[in-house]
């Protein structure tokens, strides 16, 4: 089973201070899958994210990447080997314009940005690629505008465009449609739809229709373990997961 | 915060400047007319000036623009700056002295020798951040100038080198003035380098990291080692400006370690703008000049006054001298053009 995952942990786990926030966690995501990470608040999605892309170390377990051990390498190098991520609250350079942000992408696994000595007109040679990037998430007209100048759903597109900038194996999208407007929502949901063709996709997400229009497979996580994991369908009907998701609502009926 | 853009329209609009990059830049006539009036002044400057206070302002406009690539385009405060300046201060005159060479070269070997120094200090600062590292590199900084102080065999301790020769292929550069103009082509040719580094891919990375390191880590760049690369470059610069301040005055002393050193290094850049580049030379000419006009004047605490206008300035025009012009003037720019 394991060997034929593209990305996979095993008994992964986390601890802050005592508190447990991913326990022994299992998860084998397929290749050219779209795997959805679903759960209540605190139950360790964003954790588990962090985790996966090196920017938190675990405390136990093993990450591999296409049968490579992963484990505990620095996000720069799990980037490099073909994991990108986008990150739940909007992380982008504020003064870059959304240009500049996708050729900060292109560029990073060509070792130019080390050129010191050298021109940053030389950066014009990933301008084609970065206008086709910007044009597949609906940014085309605004790629000179500053990112900071952007609006909420702009810059989440650019977060796309630039995790897609590195061509990666998978794409780890940490609530791609929070804070949306139900507009916004369709059009991320579209894109990532469009994006997904010959990738692996991981998301976490709070909004379950999402979920069921993307997902092939779905982990409901609770607690920092995994409590059901299997097609969007089956998970929605299962009684754990209900009582998991609507136990609050039940009690207060 | 900043209106948003949803449109193409309100995007063709300039953002507030940034100061930076493409998003904000003068039009390309203003920066060629900036560049010739600023060699003007450069040629000029020692007829205008006591030709000693010109060639202390080339030096600190090195020092200065060393201490912006950090503080200005990685986002790092070094506040312990004088330990390249002075480093190479004391290696450009004991190499002066002892092996005679041509002075460009003693400085050349003072400069890589505070690029050296800046590899282990460098290494060990960057895994902090903010006061954390403006701390450790302080805390160096304090180290070396000890080593200094109690190293007499060498550095003669409290007495300081004495005689540091103005060789030049037996020219006579004893005059301050024409000096001046020896030193200059190094000058330039080490704020070029600078110019070239913050508008180089290296530089755009630089950005990054100091606006978002943790997305520039996603995106693949390693910034440790980016950072270190930085420092290393900022001690090289910091150090062509110490070796020339030690040939200028002929006499290298424990003060180019002292860590007040390093503060007014500081001090420099922001009073002309952190971020700017340039705006670290207009400060060097500012404090250099001030302070040398109030020891002229007999005035006995210069701290209290430039640390006075320092304050002031943090006050009032948060984006120093350069940055507050250029704000103004992009202001300007931009409703002449709506």
């Amino acid at each position: 089973m394991a060997g034929q995952a593209l990305l996979s942990a095993r008994g992964l786990t986390r601890d802050f201070r005592g508190f447990r926030a991913v326990d022994g966690v299992d998860l084998d995501v397929a290749p050219d899958s779209v795997h959805a990470l679903v759960g209540p608040n605190g139950a360790g999605k964003t954790t588990l994210f962090n985790l996966l892309t090196g920017f938190l170390k675990p405390s136990g377990g093993r990450i591999e990447l296409a049968g490579r051990d992963v484990t505990g390498l620095p996000p720069e190098r799990v980037a490099r080997l073909g994991v990108a991520r986008s990150f739940q609250i909007t992380s982008l350079f504020p003064q870059l314009s959304a240009r500049e942000h996708v050729e900060l992408a292109l560029q990073s696994p060509s070792g130019l940005g080390w050129r010191f000595w050298r021109s940053s007109a030389l950066m014009r040679r990933y301008t084609d690629r970065a206008t086709e990037l910007l044009a597949m998430v609906g940014l085309a007209e605004l790629a000179e505008a500053p990112a900071e100048a952007l609006a909420y759903g702009r810059k989440r597109a650019l977060e796309l465009a630039i995790a897609l900038a590195l061509d990666p194996k998978v794409l780890l999208l940490d609530e791609p449609t929070a804070g949306m407007g139900l507009e916004d929502v369709d059009r991320t949901v579209d894109l990532i739809a469009r994006v997904r063709q010959g990738r692996t996709v991981v998301m976490v997400e709070h909004n379950m229709s999402v979920v069921g229009r993307l997902a092939d497979t779905v982990t409901v996580l609770q607690a920092g373990k995994v409590l059901v994991e299997g097609p969007y369908e089956e998970v929605r009907a299962d009684e754990r997961v209900i009582t998991a998701y609507l136990g609050a609502a039940d009690a207060a009926h | 915060m900043t209106s948003t853009v949803d449109t193409p329209a309100d995007a063709a609009r300039p953002a507030a400047p940034s100061g930076l990059l493409t998003v904000a830049r003068a039009p390309r006539w203003l920066r060629y007319a900036l560049l010739a009036a600023g060699l003007l002044v450069a040629f000029w400057l020692p007829n205008g000036l006591y030709p000693a206070v010109a060639v202390d302002i080339l030096c600190w406009a090195l020092f200065a623009v060393a201490v912006d690539l950090l503080l200005g385009f990685t986002g790092l405060m070094s506040f312990g700056h004088a330990a390249f300046w002075g480093t190479s201060a004391y290696v450009t005159g004991l190499v002066a002295i002892h092996v005679g060479l041509p002075f460009p070269a003693a400085v050349l070997a003072g400069a890589l020798t505070a690029a050296l120094l800046a590899v282990p200090i460098g290494y060990l600062a960057v895994k902090r951040t903010g006061i954390y590292f403006a701390m450790v590199t302080l805390a160096f900084a304090q180290m070396v100038y000890y080593v200094a102080n109690e190293w007499r065999s060498v550095t003669q301790g409290e007495n300081g080198l004495q005689g540091v020769p103005r060789e030049l292929f037996g020219l006579d550069l004893s005059d301050d003035y024409y000096f001046y103009y020896a030193i200059l082509p190094i000058v330039l040719l080490g704020l070029l380098a600078a110019w070239r580094i913050v508008h180089s891919p290296f530089g755009r990375v630089l950005v990054g990291i100091r606006d978002n390191p943790a997305r520039a880590r996603a995106l693949g760049y390693p910034v440790h080692r980016y950072k270190l690369t930085a420092f290393v470059l900022s001690g090289f610069i910091a150090g062509l400006g110490g070796g020339l301040f030690a040939v200028g005055h002929r006499f290298v002393s424990l003060e180019v370690l002292h860590w007040t050193t390093s503060g007014k290094a500081v001090i420099v850049v922001v009073l002309g703008g952190i971020g700017t580049l340039w705006g670290g030379v207009l400060g060097a000419a500012i404090v250099v000049r001030l302070e040398d006009w109030l020891s002229f004047s007999g005035f006995e605490t210069i701290g209290l006054v430039t640390g006075g206008i320092f304050v002031l300035v943090v006050l009032l025009f948060r984006r120093g001298i350069w940055g507050s012009v250029a704000a103004l003037a992009h202001r300007w720019w931009a409703s002449r053009r709506r």
